[in-house]
């Protein structure tokens, strides 16, 4: 099994190299990077590939690492005793698996994306780390035990809200996607404006690397936001020209008012006047 | 070789287990670096360093350890030949000797003999084994059927050019810190209030669960929300800080912005503490730093902040020289000391780098104040003594013999 990247998701050598490596070891796959670099999609894009299912856990501040394993549901089966119109004796009906847990469960090999593990609790990364080791849990209330029959291949991202546990750490693959390139930026802009001018391309991509380079802007462009400006360039009809000297569309790439207002005096600087 | 880049590593403070370091052998076994010293800078990268902060000093110890290694270097051989004679680190824990014990260095080996013999013997007819400029889709310099570009940025740039060119310099953590990495760790000083992990009756949430219910009493708990970290933070203004106003205002609305304290003050000083302490940076409006010892207690985090660069004379004469309108009969290292009895839980952090920190003022702080820079690394270890770690006490000695040579040196010149 070795994966390639995707049509619409193309990744640096390394990158897939890592993906490999981590699939293979059958290690988590741990992704950092700058905010847009395409650490979630990663996981869909190596489900793609593979032609393998999808599960993504999305991690929020109050997820505990049990939700993911399955929930209980006791009050719908305190609700059903009452209207004793069900049967309630089986404890099973109302397990729920969380996304992990339906990971271990697959009858076939699965992606799981454990997205923005750094959301969560401290420790929750090391409640983790048994099933993960293991790949399998026992419910407790039914003393039922899962095994994965096929690892899962984890994708675990994380936006560096917070440091994780060593312990955790220790078991990982770990990558950190660095920005893309100009070259991978063409490619990847090919992906989405196949049919585009060279002329346009060239200067829109020149401004965009020279905004990020402008240490006044706080939150830097991505290459999300690259892809937008670039179709509202085409659909305003901007020549290549004026993408220089204005930088038309501004708040495409530029999201706080402070960096429009950065952008604009750097422009000046640099001796043009924005629109 | 690969024992040379396992202890650099753990030399440079890259703390590589054995778990990562078996992983590592693991994948080279199963064909990952495809003898190549490129593929395999990226694959040990991802197997022993785990924080991008570290990148910058892997490229470092990845340089210097492979540096005269000539270009057609081939990993496999240099990896049967370290099994033949496997050096492992004396520093292991049990745990890791056990680990150690279930693995076996000779299956490794065998697998890794086989792959190779596997490879030799198909190189030349089929297009699964890896060779540059073949028709695998693995080769360099080209691109494969999925139009993927393959063969890296550099092209012919060698791991060792790519390592030296240190492109990951600005994601370390010891370089000076911005307002949003100063948030994150302060943040961590949050710690502290969960610590019990204690939960508490959430009301609320327990009468709405009930009634959404139907009448079924069922209680919801949740983690206390009151936050009792309390955090006083002194800091240095004017003088010789003024090149680092800019970072304290940092720190500052980095702790302001905080929303997790119980209780946050804040108070400047000059040099030294004294008699007064003050509420703004130009020093007009103060307190008496009498009144702030009465408020802190050892509930209280004090985080001062300052060079600790004066002359000693500052710190041990009554009333220092700084401000001679202040009439006062105690020293600044007494009050210094005095915040350290009401607040154990304290730390100084000095925007100078610790190389420099070579003066007898700043010594003499130092053995009140566990000091740390403040960066990232400074900053994070500092939140941890906070939370109650041992600080290191740094061995001052040799410093204080070489300062001494140093002092006796200037002045005879």
């Amino acid at each position: 099994m070795q994966f390639s990247g995707t049509k619409g998701y193309l990744v640096s050598p390394a990158l897939r190299d890592v993906v490999n490596v981590a699939v293979s070891l059958g290690r988590p796959l741990l992704v950092k990077g700058e905010p847009g670099t395409g650490k979630t999609q990663l996981a869909s894009a190596i489900a793609e590939g593979l032609g393998l299912p999808l599960i993504a856990w999305n991690v929020k501040s109050t997820t505990k690492a049990r939700d993911g394993l399955y929930v209980y549901d006791t009050v719908a089966r305190l609700n059903d005793a009452r209207f004793n119109d069900r049967d309630i004796r089986d404890i099973g009906k109302y397990i729920k698996l969380g996304s992990l847990g339906r990971a271990l469960a697959a009858s076939e090999r699965v992606v799981l994306l454990v997205d923005e593990i750094d959301k969560a609790d401290l420790e929750f990364p090391n409640d983790l780390l048994h099933e993960l080791d293991r790949m399998s849990f026992t419910i407790d209330e039914t003393g039922a035990t899962i095994t994965a029959k096929h690892r899962p291949i984890v994708v675990v991202t994380s936006n560096n809200e917070k440091e994780l546990p060593d312990a955790f750490l220790r078991r990982c693959v770990f990558h950190y996607i660095a920005f893309p390139d100009e070259s991978l930026m063409r490619d990847i802009v090919a992906v989405h404006h196949p049919q585009l001018e060279e002329k346009l391309l060239s200067q829109a991509m020149a401004s965009f690397y020279w905004l990020r380079k402008q240490s006044d802007i706080r939150k830097r462009p991505s290459t999300s936001e690259l892809i937008d400006w670039i179709a509202a360039l085409r659909a305003g009809g901007m020549s290549a020209e004026s993408i220089e000297k204005e930088l038309p569309f501004l708040g495409v790439l530029l999201k706080r008012e402070q960096d429009v207002e950065a952008a604009v005096r750097a422009l000046e600087k640099k001796g043009v006047r924005a629109s | 070789m690969f024992a040379s880049l396992f202890f650099g590593l753990r030399a440079a403070g890259i703390k590589v287990g054995t778990t990562e370091w078996l992983a590592l052998m693991q994948a080279l076994a199963a064909g990952h670096a495809r003898s190549s010293l490129e593929t395999f800078y990226e694959l040990a990268r991802a197997l022993l360093v785990k924080r991008e902060a570290q990148y910058d000093t892997y490229d470092q110890v990845f340089a210097s350890v492979f540096k005269n290694v000539p270009m057609t270097f081939a990993v496999d051989d240099e990896l049967m030949k370290w099994l033949e004679n496997p050096v492992l680190p004396r520093d292991l824990s049990d745990e890791e000797r056990a680990m150690l014990a279930a693995w076996d260095l000779d299956r490794l080996k065998d697998e890794l003999e086989k792959r190779r013999r596997e490879q030799k013997e198909r190189h030349d007819g089929g297009n699964r084994w890896i060779g540059t400029g073949g028709t695998s889709p693995f080769g360099h310099g080209g691109q494969n059927p999925t139009g993927v570009r393959v063969g890296g940025a550099g092209g012919g740039r060698s791991a060792v050019q790519i390592a030296e060119s240190r492109r990951f310099a600005n994601l370390r953590s010891d370089r000076v810190l911005g307002t949003r990495e100063m948030g994150a760790a302060l943040k961590r000083l949050r710690k502290l209030a969960k610590t019990d992990n204690q939960l508490e009756l959430d009301i609320d949430a327990t009468i709405d669960k009930s009634a959404r219910d139907g009448g079924d009493i069922d209680l919801v708990f949740a983690p206390p929300r009151a936050n009792r970290v309390k955090l006083l933070l002194l800091v240095d203004v004017g003088g010789s800080m003024d090149p680092h106003a800019e970072l304290c205002e940092r720190l500052f609305s980095a702790a302001h912005a905080a929303k997790h304290f119980k209780a946050f003050k804040h108070y400047f000083f000059h040099n030294c503490v004294y008699r007064r302490l003050y509420t703004d940076m130009f020093r007009f409006s103060g307190t008496q730093t009498t009144d702030v010892l009465k408020e802190v207690d050892q509930t209280w985090s004090l985080v001062m902040v300052g060079d600790a660069w004066m002359s000693p004379y500052e710190l041990t004469d009554i009333g220092g020289v700084i401000d001679l309108a202040d009439n006062q009969r105690t020293t600044g290292l007494t009050w210094l000391k005095r915040l350290r009895e009401k607040a154990p839980s304290s730390v100084w952090l000095n925007p100078e780098p610790k190389r420099i920190w070579n003066a007898d003022s700043v010594r003499m702080i130092r053995d009140i104040f566990p000091m740390f820079e403040l960066t990232l690394d400074g900053l994070g270890e500092a939140t941890d003594v906070l939370r109650g770690a041992k600080p290191n006490v740094p061995d001052t000695s040799a410093e204080r013999l070489e300062m001494s040579l140093a002092d006796v040196w200037s002045r005879w010149r």
